[in-house]
């Protein structure tokens, strides 16, 4: 039975790691034979408001848009496919967002394909860790937990004693929860990002919004609770009196404040999407040659399937390593900013 | 460019979430787990620390049975010793006691055999004297008539005794 059962995994694996070819091939249908590979990539890095699956398989997502002339509206995403009107608005071809008849944005809180998978990243990282807590909980410590539970264990150890004890030193508690969770997060996104499938497969770390927000919380973790010194010295560094008097040192430091999340938001946002590109391009190379023709098209769907094969475990690796870079740079911008002597 | 701005509705959401995720995890989860972590760290040291005081106890009183029976074993000896002592001691007052109860007894036997002959002999003058007396009672009846016949009959009674 066991034997079953992993056959059965890897076959589920493996039709997996297929189906970006399925909705690639789709998207090149609607080109009139032309592969358009950057609408391909663009329509993937970029917000939906609805969610191909496989072919036609689409989850239709509501959108909630309020503007004062129209009020609250909700309403399903298909009534607005393929450019049809309703209520007032359409989406707009260009950028893609739902728009007024005068072009104009509403405000838009929809539950677009990146607010979906958002959800369900929260919905499993609070499942996941909650029931890991009843489980200490229940057992209390004096009991080592095996399978799943150890190796969140593991994960959690790493990151309250490796990072944020490493980084901050004395008085690490206070953040030890903040950078768990910021670390479980994006760790949680990327590896989503990486399914090809629903409920995987939305570019969220890759997206600027999601990684402003993590950056603004710890914008907010590393100034909000820094005692005054270091807010001496940023204002009124130890420089000589000529390079405070004429406020140099302490432009340049107050810069500095806001380059340390903007370095994270950045870090992490086109890390992301630059390997969702690389895995599309090698992804569209199939359709790109197949069009040349079959004699270029078969030896070149070889090539691109073995590129994609490293470069999903290159971006396995790259999940791991920018949540553990975010989360590290963020414990010693905190060290720095509570130890400023 | 459309992927550098932030959305909005993108914006409102995910400060939410990551607003009640936060909030749940830093309060339900992470400290449980962290907490349950430290509190076994050194539940494992406290642990190690007591083994190697019971292991310190052991050896000590492994020691100190060492020396008890060390100890036991030496007070054997000098009891067996004294015991030893004490025997051959009670044997020699045994023995001294009983030569001289036998010398007592010997001595007494010796008294009282020399009573005995003490008796015997004023038993013997008794009847000596009582046999001169029938002697001279007898020469005095024969009235004295011969010498010889006199002294015959005294010899003849000196004889008799």
């Amino acid at each position: 039975m066991r034997g079953d059962w992993k056959f059965i995994i890897k076959f589920a694996v493996a039709v997996l790691l297929l189906l970006p070819y399925s909705s690639a091939s789709r998207a090149s249908n609607q080109g009139e034979g032309k592969v358009d590979v950057k609408e391909i990539i663009f329509g993937h890095l970029s917000d939906a408001y609805e969610w191909h699956i496989a072919g036609d398989a689409i989850i239709h997502l509501p959108c909630i848009v309020y503007s004062s002339e129209s009020g609250l509206k909700i309403f399903m995403s298909d009534k607005l496919e393929g450019g049809a009107e309703y209520e007032g608005y359409h989406i707009d071809k260009e950028s893609g967002k739902i728009v007024n008849a005068a072009g104009v944005r509403p405000f838009d809180i929809s539950i677009t394909k990146n607010v979906l998978e958002l959800f369900i990243v929260c919905i499993l990282l609070c499942t996941v860790i909650l029931l890991s807590a009843r489980w200490y909980r229940k057992n209390g410590y004096k009991k080592a937990p095996g399978g799943f539970i150890g190796m969140i264990e593991v994960v959690v150890n790493f990151i309250d004693k490796q990072v944020a004890e490493a980084s901050i030193g004395h008085g690490y508690e206070r953040f030890s929860p903040y950078l768990l969770t910021v670390f479980m997060f994006i760790l949680t996104c990327n590896l989503l990002g990486l399914l090809p499938i629903f409920p995987g497969g939305a570019n969220l770390t890759g997206n600027i919004a999601v990684t402003l927000t993590c950056a603004i919380t710890a914008f907010i973790a590393i100034n909000a609770f820094a005692p005054k010194e270091y807010y001496k010295s940023i204002f009124w560094p130890n420089v000589p009196l000529a390079l405070k008097a004429i406020p140099l040192m302490p432009t340049i430091e107050f810069i500095g404040v806001f380059t340390k999340p903007f370095s994270l938001t950045v870090r992490l946002f086109a890390n992301i999407m630059a390997g969702h590109i690389i895995i599309l391009s090698l992804t569209s190379i199939v359709f790109i040659t197949w069009q040349v023709g079959p004699s270029v098209g078969a030896p070149m769907t070889a090539v691109s399937v073995a590129f994609c094969i490293f470069m999903n475990c290159l971006e396995l690796l790259v999940a791991f390593i920018q949540a553990y870079v975010f989360t590290i740079l963020t414990a010693n911008f905190i060290g720095l900013a509570q130890h400023e002597e | 460019m459309g992927l550098l701005t932030p959305d909005p509705g993108l914006l409102f959401w995910m400060v939410l979430s990551f607003g009640v995720v936060f909030f749940l995890l830093a309060k339900f989860g992470f400290p449980v787990i962290v907490k349950a972590l430290k509190d076994r760290q050194e539940f494992i040291a406290q642990s190690l620390l007591s083994a190697k005081q019971a292991n310190e106890k052991l050896a000590s009183i492994q020691a100190e049975s060492e020396a008890l029976l060390q100890n036991a074993r030496s007070r054997q000896q000098d009891i067996i010793s004294e015991a030893m002592a004490e025997k051959q001691k009670i044997v020699a007052v045994a023995k001294e006691q009983a030569e001289s109860e036998a010398h007592r007894i010997a001595a007494e036997a010796a008294k009282s055999i020399e009573a005995a002959k003490m008796e015997a002999l004023k038993d013997v003058h008794d009847e000596v004297a009582g046999l001169a007396l029938q002697i001279a009672e007898q020469v005095l009846r024969t009235k004295m008539e011969d010498h010889a016949e006199q002294k015959a009959a005294i010899e003849r009674m000196l004889k008799e005794l």
